[in-house]
């Protein structure tokens, strides 16, 4: 007896649609899969066998012969059990195949035979979205609340049998729930030009550098980012989750809103970052698609690794290109960098002098390099705070506070309805920001001064239609233009800020 | 008692369990190039071949365990062999083990794995 059952796996951020054919045929009692399957699949069988018996079914004394196509498709994971399982049963009567019919089924069989939940649900969930019902573990994050689907969770494999009345409906579409952030930017005292500075950034999602002596403060500052940033739009809740959900993390967090904050550790490698692996996995970049990478110590990433980020930078997406073919992954984040002016901390510092032996900064700053450096928009001088300010410390301004003029400042920039500012260039950035006559001036002034580049004009205006929308203003004028170049170049001399 | 002579009672024992378990024996210590099958049956209408292990001890492991992965595929092409020599066409087939281990002169544990494994 034969069977077919639908199924998917994952290739990139993507689902790709895979038919398990599955052969019962008299002869030597085997069990064998074909179709370029990975071990986990092939360990399927173990599982499979175990989980039919558990469940009170049979599993034939048999030839059995498991098809998975297409055929040249590289198959990997765990959720290949529930749908040969399935097709077992199936091909071996003991399950009416309409029940399956123009399903797909995903999922892993736990020996007892209950389904467990694999990476990528959401994904699944998407193409099956296209073709008609998902059958799946109970615990399927995100996937079984997707509008439009029909989600059938299955707690065990025996509960298959039952007829598909106990469909579940699609439940409703996810609430945003307001999360609560446990550090709050009134207990930061003092600060209030780096402050403002990180309003700019998460109202455009412009790149920041903080460079300071270590203690001042920019990992507190960094810390807190998260909870002035607006929530995520629809569009974005959705592609932040699939990039969780294929990395077999929790989707939660993303589709309720909460824009992701990812702060790897300098020790990460070129793969961690930007992604890869084998099946290619996402990268830190990916991870934290519309919302925050935040590289604590930039100077100690590997060169390698920082150079890595560039391309992302620029496109927006990381293409890891491999011998079966280009996988995407989307990157769009804003970056965050803390580094300390030199190797000792010190350098630019009122108080205390640097002690660096001659070459040792330079050396230090050009860790970063020029080219990434040039994509940053913002550069903020974190100082210590006057030790008389620290011990009087009152509650500064709440981050709800603040959140909610940058939620204003975005609905500001929405409704220009010419796209992110962030990514704005050429003539929509020119439309976006109607530079007053003075303003224009003052533009050209700094790029003369500066000797900025074709990216760095468009990256300070940029930041100056942030300034503007922050402020409620429709024209970027020459106040936003000077506080954009305050940014970018108002650090002090000779520190790893003023580099490029 | 030599180790062949262990094997052989040991075989007997099996033969004798099998046949009181309802099953017909229908060849022992069946031969070819490719090796021995220790005990050939008839389960109603499914052909089992049996591979009995005989041990002393569990020193190295249960007798079930020598059964591996290299052995069940020798067993499987045996099978096939025998098969095709008998000129028949069984419903179904299955591969059982018996285990016995000895632990008096006059004592044994015997265990019957049906359908102990599949081919891969």
């Amino acid at each position: 007896m034969r069977s077919t059952v639908r199924t998917s796996t994952i290739r990139g951020i993507e689902a790709i649609p895979v038919d398990v054919e599955l052969d019962v045929s008299s002869g030597l009692p085997s069990f064998s899969i074909v179709g370029l399957a990975d071990v986990a699949v092939l360990e399927a069988r173990e599982r499979v066998r175990s989980a039919v018996r558990a469940s009170g079914f049979a599993f034939p004394n048999a030839r059995v012969v498991v098809n998975l196509a297409p055929g040249p498709l590289r198959k990997h994971g765990t959720g290949f059990d529930l749908p040969i399982a399935a097709a077992l049963l199936a091909a071996t009567g003991q399950l009416p195949s309409r029940i399956v019919d123009g399903c797909t089924l995903v999922g892993e069989l736990s020996l007892d035979g209950s389904v467990r939940s694999v990476p990528g649900m959401l994904a699944h969930a998407l193409l099956a979205r296209e073709t008609g019902v998902l059958i799946g573990p109970v615990c399927s994050d995100g996937a079984a609340d997707l509008e439009d689907l029909e989600y059938r969770p299955l707690a065990r494999l025996g509960d298959l049998v039952r007829d598909r009345s106990s469909l579940m409906p699609a439940a409703a579409s996810i609430a945003a729930t307001e999360e609560s952030p446990s550090e709050d930017m009134a207990d930061i005292f003092g600060h209030e030009l780096a402050k403002r500075a990180l309003e700019v950034a998460a109202t455009g999602g412009h790149n920041v550098l903080m460079v300071g002596p270590p203690g001042a403060g920019k990992t507190m500052l960094a810390r807190r980012l998260p909870g002035i940033l607006p929530p995520l739009t629809a569009d974005e809740r959705l592609s932040t989750a699939l990039v969780h959900s294929v990395a077999g993390l929790d989707d939660a967090a993303p589709l309720s809103g909460v824009r992701p904050f990812r702060a790897p550790h300098h020790s990460s490698s070129i793969a961690g970052l930007v992604g890869g692996g084998s099946p290619p996995r996402p990268g830190e970049v990916s991870l934290a698609h519309n919302g925050v990478l935040f590289l604590d110590e930039m100077p100690e990433f590997g060169p390698a690794s920082l150079q890595a980020l560039r391309q992302p930078m620029e496109d927006g997406r990381v293409v890891l290109v491999r011998a079966d073919g280009r996988i995407r992954f989307p990157a769009r984040f804003a970056l965050v960098g803390a580094a300390n002016p030199c190797p000792c901390g010190f350098l630019g510092d009122p108080d205390r002098p640097c002690t660096c032996p001659p070459g040792a900064v330079g050396r230090y700053a050009a860790r970063i390099g020029g080219p990434l450096l040039d994509r940053i928009d913002m550069y903020l001088r974190i100082e210590r705070v006057d030790p008389a300010r620290v011990l009087d410390a009152r509650p500064d301004e709440a981050s709800w506070i603040i959140r909610e003029r940058v939620v204003q400042a975005r609905e500001r920039a929405s409704t220009r309805g010419l796209g992110q500012t962030a990514s704005l260039t050429g003539t929509a950035l020119f439309a976006a920001c109607r530079l007053s006559p003075e303003a224009r001036r003052g533009v050209e002034r700094a790029a003369r001064a500066y000797h900025l580049s074709g990216r760095g004009i468009t990256r300070l205006l940029r930041v100056a239609r942030s300034v503007a929308d922050l402020d409620g203003l429709p024209r970027v004028d020459r106040d936003q233009i000077d506080e954009a170049i305050a940014y970018r170049f108002g650090t002090g001399g000779g520190s790893l800020g003023t580099c490029p | 008692m030599t180790d062949r002579t262990l094997g052989q009672r040991g075989e007997d024992a099996a033969a004798a369990y099998l046949e009181r378990a309802g099953m017909t024996i229908v060849d022992r210590n069946w031969r070819c190039k490719a090796g021995e099958i220790d005990i050939v049956a008839l389960d109603g209408t499914t052909l089992v071949l049996c591979e009995v292990k005989t041990r002393r001890t569990v020193a190295k492991g249960t007798p079930e365990e020598a059964v591996t992965v290299t052995k069940q595929r020798r067993i499987g092409r045996l099978a096939a062999a025998y098969i095709q020599q008998a000129g028949i066409e069984p419903v179904e087939v299955r591969f059982d083990v018996v285990s016995i281990l000895v632990i008096a002169a006059d004592r044994a544990l015997l265990r019957h794995h049906r359908a102990a494994f599949v081919l891969q």
